[in-house]
């Protein structure tokens, strides 16, 4: 049913698209790109074939046109959408954890790496006397092949 | 008949399964070893039993038998024959029966391949595989029996899902079900090493190869996932960050972590409970990614028809087996604790880097793909969470990896100096960094800060790579026998990190210097794209075997010389009335041209004007190309006579690597 | 001290209590950050009359339910004999016929019946658009003052009626 609809307004980014400067083009492929289709499993605006992603495309590029800034485009669509709509989650209080996560557990992983590391440092060279070194050495080889017993 | 004896082989299998997670167990407990011996004949009248229920279903797809429902759900009479047997893993049902199949086999195997390891080891790895078979088993007796029948017998069945009617899902689905289920093979070692309390390099040597078999299917299963889905989704994309995507990702990381933490447990004693935490932990993802798959709590664009029963089954199966996995760890794991010292420029010391690198983005697409979920859990509204997000965060923490990798061979174990590393990676990284600055200009690209780093991560690691098989076959007076003393290991590895700088450079470039153009054609008209001309020659309709099609011609030139000739179709199913976009594509190394049929501008004029959709894109090849490279690196290294021949508790520090 | 190796066990716990949560709920079911805001404007002509007008503030005044249906929605039919009983209770719907041509709107009511008290034509999905309608049927919940207490995606039926919009309306106006 939906399908007779969706041939109609197909046509419709190829056709207008000719409007747009290059910049403007640019602006225009790189926000569909960014748009969620709401009635699909999980496509962007660009990608979709549905006909709602057709008239969201349009809109875009009717908004591009007229000289709306991506920023207003994106807060036109979120104000009747909301924030679904974005590929880009936008950053704010319910998306800090979103953003800022990864980046926090890489620095705790490598400061726990790091520590891990120092705690098992053998005393650098310069600090001990050649003959310690010689016996640490030593000490280390006699016993680094053997299987840990001790966890039995 | 057929379709009872399969059901009937899947209970018998179920019966099995406990005798081989309860026997064993009772068999370790009282250090009976004939108990513990049943473990193995148990594994194999598993595999069997399954695999006759497999034949079974698969009998029932090849001769049209539409009384069993599964089948007739996903298949149709006018199916090509070797659709109708790939089709017993189109949907839910087939597909965890094609997973039980895969499970059983590796268990098989594991009471095959154990010669040199002790008794009550094996007997408590293959008991812990049986019981995760009878959760299995249970799911699809209980809620997804692919043998169900069908009342009153359809006269035809409604197809498999157009989608697919592909090459590439003919060996996605297995291949990737090979390395998810992999991963319980070390799953079930890791248990038994907690059980046991004993975790030592024969341990880790052992579990080596079974992991990078694992890992080289998943890598294998992930590559030809993305092809198929460039191929038939149509829209060019090869990568979309979908849960269904992400859910394969996110054990592939931990996997890769695996494997080398696993180099630290065996030669060096050292992050031994860490490795078991990966090692449950890849399996638990696996776990995870079928939860998110199959329960519906995701929308993604390839998911299976979902049932919520199926979602509180699995969500109780993952939470009672990883909470089994989980508090034996938190009780066992502080005795693994290694003595020998940690020098932090050593070899040991950059894989601890590379594994926090590789868990650390595991943990930012675990936490973006399950964003949205929690937000909604929090009734904070709903959020998207999409390809825009995943690239801006996975690159910065991925990138560091690329530089890491390059040291791989040159920074040896225990400890390294840092004059001699110099020495030897100056020349690598003069080469990278001045092909990288030149890269984007020779292959005729606009120069692009992000390409250059891009290029020159892909060159470093391409570059030290080679650098360490030269090295190698130099070493000896007579080349040919350098090049055949290389052990498989190092091999393997060096194979792996080549596959790895050609999937950053495909990647680097298709991602930046893609271009592509929906256009309006009519017969004998041309759109241009970065230097190629699309002439349309307009459609002509052809009948497939199942399904009838708009046949589209497009000529490609480049200065008036014809270079491909593309034939994109446009396809409408019989059986289930769905229209797919067959996209058609020219591709060599460095670039492919890709071509897509929209619809036609006057729905009743097929003759008249075409919206197309015509995509240039540079490097597509060496993502695939990179990610099959990976795979044959880890079938190489998994391949080395070490594994083979090897003595059980052989000294750890012995091998050909440690030499390096 | 030995905290760290609890850590992955509290993890677990914490994921398999959020997909319990997420077990619940419907991915797809877009909410609508229009409700407690006022309904956008509109300004239409009522189905086969193009000469009379009808807007935003026609709608105001009583609580309403604003319905978004099509001739060519398959859901639309499902929902219809139970907005043709709520019709029968005395309640006001009005009917928005989305994207779709004034000929097959007016020719699907007649067939199926008009549950509606006014039908509005909104042949280019515009007043969709601003309404945040992703798809037919969707129904909008408007109190007297004109802002939107709630809103249905997909078929309104016996259930959603009952426990969600009915205690809406007895609250109104």
């Amino acid at each position: 049913m939906r399908r007779a609809l969706a041939v109609l307004l197909l046509s419709l980014p190829a056709l207008a698209a000719a409007a747009l400067s290059d910049e403007q083009q640019a602006r225009y492929d790189a926000l569909i790109r960014e748009l969620r289709c709401l009635v699909c499993q999980n496509e962007t605006i660009a990608d979709s074939t549905a006909p709602l992603a057709a008239d969201l495309r349009q809109q875009v590029e009717a908004q591009i046109a007229a000289g709306r800034s991506d920023a207003e485009i994106k807060r036109y669509l979120t104000d009747r959408y909301g924030d679904f709509v974005l590929y880009r989650p936008p950053f704010k209080a319910k998306t800090w954890l979103l953003w800022g996560g990864p980046f926090v557990v890489l620095l705790f992983a490598l400061i726990v790496a790091l520590r891990f590391a120092r705690a098992r440092k053998v005393a650098a060279p310069a600090a001990v006397d050649r003959e310690a070194l010689q016996r640490l050495l030593a000490e280390e080889y006699r016993r680094e092949p053997k299987p840990d017993v001790e966890s039995r | 008949m057929i379709p009872e004896l399969g059901h009937f082989a899947l209970i018998a299998a179920l019966v099995v399964a406990i005798l081989q997670a309860a026997v064993p167990a009772l068999g370790v407990v009282r250090r009976d070893r004939r108990l513990m011996a049943v473990a193995g004949s148990a594994a194999q009248t598993q595999f069997a039993l399954i695999f006759a229920a497999y034949l079974c279903l698969s009998y029932a797809f090849v001769t049209r038998d539409w009384s069993v429902a599964y089948v007739a759900a996903n298949s149709h009479s006018d199916l090509p024959l070797v659709y109708r047997a790939t089709a017993v893993w189109g949907a839910h049902e087939g597909s965890m029966l094609l997973w039980m199949l895969m499970l059983s086999g590796w268990s098989a195997a594991v009471s095959v391949f154990n010669r040199r390891l002790p008794p009550d080891l094996v007997a408590t790895a293959l008991a812990v595989l049986g019981a995760l078979s009878i959760g299995f088993l249970l799911f699809i007796l209980l809620t997804s029996n692919p043998f169900d029948l069908n009342f009153p017998v359809p006269e035809d069945g409604r197809d498999l899902n157009p989608l697919l009617q592909d090459p590439g899902f003919v060996i996605h689905p297995p291949m990737l079900y090979m390395g998810y289920v992999g991963f319980s093979v070390a799953f079930a070692f890791a248990i038994a090493a907690l059980i046991s309390g004993r975790l030592d390099a024969a341990w880790a040597r052992w579990t080596r190869p079974w992991t990078t078999t694992a890992w080289l299917f998943l890598t294998c299963g992930i590559t030809l996932g993305s092809w198929w889905a460039y191929n038939e989704l149509g829209w060019g994309g090869w990568w979309f960050w979908d849960p269904v995507e992400n859910a394969s990702f996110m054990p592939w990381l931990v996997g890769t972590a695996l494997i080398h933490s696993l180099a630290v447990t065996e030669k060096r004693d050292q992050m031994k409970a860490w490795t078991v935490l990966l090692a449950i932990l890849a399996f638990a993802l696996s776990l995870l990614g079928t939860f998110l798959v199959r329960s519906g709590v995701l929308v993604s664009v390839h998911a299976f028809a979902t049932d919520p029963a199926r979602g509180v089954f699995i969500l109780t199966f993952l939470a009672i087996v990883l909470g089994i996995a989980f508090t034996l760890y938190a009780w066992r794991a502080p005795k693994f604790v290694s003595q020998a010292d940690f020098a932090l420029f050593s070899r040991e010391g950059l894989l601890l880097l590379n594994n926090v690198f590789l868990v650390v983005a595991a943990t930012a697409v675990l936490l973006g793909t399950l964003y949205p979920l929690v937000i909604d859990a929090l009734n904070a509204g709903k959020v998207s969470v999409g390809p825009p997000y995943f690239n801006a965060v996975f690159i910065p923490l991925t990138a560091p990896l690329a530089v890491l990798v390059g040291f791989a061979s040159a920074v040896g174990w225990k400890r390294a100096k840092a004059r001699e590393v110099w020495k030897r990676m100056r020349a690598p990284a003069a080469i990278a960094v001045v092909l990288g600055l030149a890269l984007p200009w020779l292959l005729g690209h606009p120069t692009k800060l992000v390409a250059i780093a891009g290029g020159m991560l892909a060159l470093w690691v391409i570059v030290t790579a080679l650098q360490e098989i030269v090295r190698r076959v130099r070493a000896r007076r007579d080349r040919l026998q350098g090049l055949t003393q290389i052990p498989r290991a190092v091999w393997g590895m060096t194979i792996a990190h080549l596959g790895l700088g050609v999937w950053v450079l495909g990647i680097s470039f298709v991602s930046l210097y893609s271009v592509e153009k929906d256009v309006r054609l009519g017969p004998g008209q041309a759109a241009t794209l970065s230097g190629y001309d699309f002439l349309f020659q307009g459609t002509e309709p052809r009948r497939g075997p199942n399904y009838d099609a708009d046949h589209g011609t497009v000529e490609v030139r480049r200065d008036g010389r014809t270079v491909a000739t593309l034939t994109p179709e446009k396809r409408l199913y019989h059986a289930t009335g769905q229209l797919m976009t067959e996209s058609s594509v020219d591709h060599n190394a460095l670039r492919d041209l890709y071509v897509a049929l929209g619809e036609p501008i006057d729905k009743n004029n097929a003759a008249g004007d075409w919206a197309l959709r015509v995509y240039y894109k540079p490097m597509m090849r060496l993502v695939w190309w990179g990610g099959f490279i990976m795979a044959f690196g880890g079938l190489v290294a998994a391949s080395d006579r070490r594994y083979r021949l090897a003595k059980l508790r052989e000294a750890a520090t012995s091998g050909a690597e440690a030499a390096a | 001290m030995r905290l760290r190796y609890v850590v992955p066990a509290l993890v677990l716990v914490g994921l398999v209590v959020l997909f319990a949560a997420g077990l619940k709920r419907d991915p797809r079911e877009v909410p609508s950050p229009l409700i407690g805001k006022p309904a956008p404007a509109f300004s239409l002509a009522v189905l086969g009359h193009p000469e009379q007008p009808y807007t935003i503030a026609d709608l105001k005044g009583r609580a309403v339910l604003v319905n978004f249906f099509a001739s060519w929605c398959a859901a639309c039919r499902v929902e219809h004999p139970f907005l043709m009983r709520l019709a029968g209770q005395g309640v006001e719907i009005i009917g928005i016929d989305y994207k779709d041509s004034d000929a097959d709107g007016a020719a699907w009511l007649a067939r199926h019946g008009n549950p509606y008290r006014t039908v509005v034509a909104d042949p280019q999905g515009a007043m969709g658009l601003d309404w945040g309608v992703y798809g037919a049927p969707e129904t909008y919940v408007l109190d007297a003052a004109g802002t939107i207490v709630y809103k249905q995606i997909g078929p309104l039926g016996e259930e959603v009626w009952r426990d969600k919009v009915a205690p809406l309306l007895g609250a109104g106006p």
